[in-house]
């Protein structure tokens, strides 16, 4: 032991000092594993286009096709779902479509380029379930003036056929319109649109 | 070395092996700590001689934590952890693996055993105060056990790579999309994809085999620690260490060995035949243990009809689906009740204006006129409360040493406002958990919102109806 005393305000400083440092170096130490959690160039890369053909498809049926690994529902809408999406203004959140959850090309009443045609992704903006399509319009446990649109098992969201939430549902948002064009008149391409999204 | 030797240890009881069985024991303990150890854990822990059915769940846990992790390595010999083969490998354990459908069932049934013997463990700390000072930290490190426990029970859910696994991962990882500002990037770096995949799988599977049974180890080993550092409450809630003999033995305890490793005996007897029952004859506990939504792969396009948590999650699981636009105006109006509440009772001043800070600032962000900052809309919508909420519940536990302002400690002394609450309580705990595997109805959405609000109410008003109820006086030492 050295007889000197010991010079208190140095030993602090360096104990900082070091504890800093060393904390400084965790945090570093910590950015590889966090990167790593993120996804991957793989991941990144997956997710293209998909083509779809809709010469099959009935009206008042539905389709489900996997984009991004979501699914994503073409329904051919009839006259008379135009007709009941008109009337239920009233029981949805956001009728006039004004939160941006549609590029702009369907930013309209009917949520849709061509009005026959809804395309949403199919996954509940509350929790990420996909929701049921009850496209009849009759009395439902959760609904005794149900309208025709989808229910979503998990929470009890509503949604009417143009994907647009109903009030007082745990579900914010109307559905997800994902980015698409028609290549013709009955072939659709989701993922991508005119402007090259 | 300049150590002075140990005493050499002197074991009796094994006849002819006395002598070398001792020179053994000597050997090690001038190396290792093992008898004080020994003494300090066991034979001369001296634990309340008065402890009653509901000590037998701790000791309980233990037992199905050592069951989960056995079974879990020899599951993880068989299990594929990627979204091609983990369906098909854990049928392949079922059918093709000798033995391999007992030891999943084991697991299986253990983990639903692990939150009933926690459950009860909880409650009998609820009943007998031994969350109170000073046992804070052993009712802390407890409560992170059982976040812990939870986290990994989802994780491990995911691993069949069944329907209930794939939709209820997507639903509770959503919950950190619900988050304003950093949420949508949070939730991809946890699936470490845009959507759960073979990449959300194989970490979950890191999770669950290898970080979570660390941490849960580390925690286990706390609580206990922690324990025995203080020495065990009972269903009195007196201290034993006040009334102690000559040697500084305490009256009223008894060494935990052989007296209390005896007892759990035949606890670890009954619970041990409970379990294989439900292994041997119904370890799908009719839906309730095992999904049946569970034994269809995982279709991510395809939500099943009816998608409930298993059964130890739902009535946080109630509480989340709960909370709907409508109901924020009665939050609010908790919200400003409460503040009212402590604005008329309590003296403190910093303390009246932090509450009337904190609930304006809540009822604020649950109800003001909508704006945007930096990206994040307020008023928060429902759905951000609704996860709220749901963390809340279960962080609101934590609370508890600091809430119960009861002069007793136990329920055997405290009066008939504390015996309702927690009978209230329990009960409610029940009806959420009932409404949170159901199909959502109106009825049952309010039932789950006036439990909500019971909910919040035991924890938030207890240092009121704790203090103002009347109670017994306390023992001096304890009861039989």
């Amino acid at each position: 032991m050295s007889e000197k005393e010991t010079d208190q305000g140095k030993r602090q400083f360096l104990v900082a000092a070091t504890t800093v440092a060393g904390g400084v170096a965790a945090g570093a130490a910590a950015v590889p594993f966090v990167a790593s959690m993120l996804p991957s160039e793989r991941a990144k890369a997956a997710g293209a286009p998909v083509e779809v053909d809709l010469t099959t498809l009935a009206p008042g049926e539905r389709v489900t096709v996997e984009w991004q690994g979501k699914p994503v529902w073409i329904v051919r809408r009839t006259k008379e779902m135009l007709e009941t999406i008109r009337a239920n203004d009233g029981n949805v959140a956001d009728p006039q479509s004004k939160k941006k959850m549609q590029p702009a090309y369907a930013t309209n009443e009917m949520r849709a380029i061509k009005d026959e045609y809804l395309v949403v992704v199919g996954i509940c903006t509350h929790l990420g379930c996909s929701p049921v399509g009850k496209f009849a319009k009759q009395a439902e446990a959760f609904d005794p003036n149900w309208q025709g649109g989808f229910y979503c098992p998990c929470h009890g969201s509503l949604f009417d056929l143009a994907g647009r939430v109903y009030k007082n549902r745990p579900a914010p948002d109307n559905l997800v319109v994902p980015p698409h064009k028609y290549l013709s008149d009955t072939r659709i391409v989701i993922g991508e649109d005119s402007k090259g999204a | 070395m300049a150590a002075t030797p140990k005493e050499p240890v002197q074991f009796t009881g094994a006849g002819p092996l006395n002598a070398p069985i001792s020179g053994v024991l000597t050997w090690v303990d001038q190396r290792f700590p093992l008898m004080s150890l020994w003494r300090d854990h066991l034979s001369q822990y001296y634990a309340p001689k008065n402890f009653n059915f509901w000590y037998f769940f701790g000791g309980l846990a233990m037992l199905v934590l050592v069951i989960q992790i056995v079974t879990g390595i020899f599951l993880v010999m068989h299990y594929k952890p990627s979204a091609a083969e983990a369906f098909a490998s854990v049928e392949y354990i079922m059918r093709d693996v000798p033995m391999g459908w007992f030891i999943r069932y084991m697991h299986s049934t253990g983990a639903s055993a692990f939150f009933v013997v926690i459950y009860l463990h909880m409650f009998r700390g609820l009943m007998y105060g031994s969350y109170r000072q000073p046992r804070e930290l052993i009712w802390i490190f407890g409560m992170l056990i059982y976040l812990c426990l939870m986290a990994e029970a989802f994780f491990g859910y995911l691993l069949p790579w069944g329907q209930m696994s794939f939709w209820g991962a997507q639903v509770i990882i959503n919950l950190f999309d619900a988050l304003p500002l950093i949420g949508p990037d949070l939730s991809t770096w946890i699936r470490g994809d845009f959507v759960i995949s073979d990449a959300t799988l194989n970490r979950f599977f890191a999770f669950h085999v290898i970080a979570l049974p660390l941490v849960l180890l580390g925690l286990v080993a706390a609580h206990i620690m922690a324990l025995h550092e203080v020495g065990s409450n009972n269903p009195d809630g007196v201290e034993i260490k006040k009334h102690k003999d000559a040697q500084g033995r305490p009256l009223d305890g008894i060494p935990f060995h052989p007296y209390y490793t005896v007892k759990d005996m035949v606890g670890v007897v009954v619970f041990l035949f409970l379990f294989f029952m439900v292994v041997f004859f119904a370890p799908e506990m009719g839906g309730y243990f095992l999904e049946y939504n569970n034994f269809i792969p995982a279709d991510p396009l395809k939500t099943p009809a009816h998608i409930a948590p298993v059964w130890y999650f739902t009535p946080y699981y109630s509480i989340l689906r709960a909370i709907t636009e409508d109901f924020m105006l009665v939050l609010a109006i908790g919200v400003a009740a409460y503040v009212v509440l402590i604005w008329l009772t309590v003296r403190s001043e910093r303390v009246k204006y932090a509450a009337f800070a904190i609930g304006l600032a809540l009822i604020f962000l649950m109800k003001g006129p909508a704006f945007t900052v930096l990206g994040v809309t307020f008023p928060i919508e429902a759905k951000v409360w609704g996860v709220a909420m749901m963390g809340a519940a279960t962080l609101i536990f934590f609370l508890l040493p600091w809430l119960d302002r009861s002069p007793v400690k136990s329920i055997r002394y405290k009066g008939p406002l504390s015996k309702a609450a927690l009978s209230i309580f329990v009960i409610t705990f029940l009806v959420l958990g009932y409404y949170g595997v159901q199909v959502v109805t109106p009825m049952g959405t309010i039932i789950s919102q006036i439990g909500t609000l019971i909910y919040f109410a035991f924890f938030l008003l207890m240092p009121w109806y704790s203090a103002m109820d009347k109670t017994k006086p306390e023992p001096d030492r304890v009861t039989m």
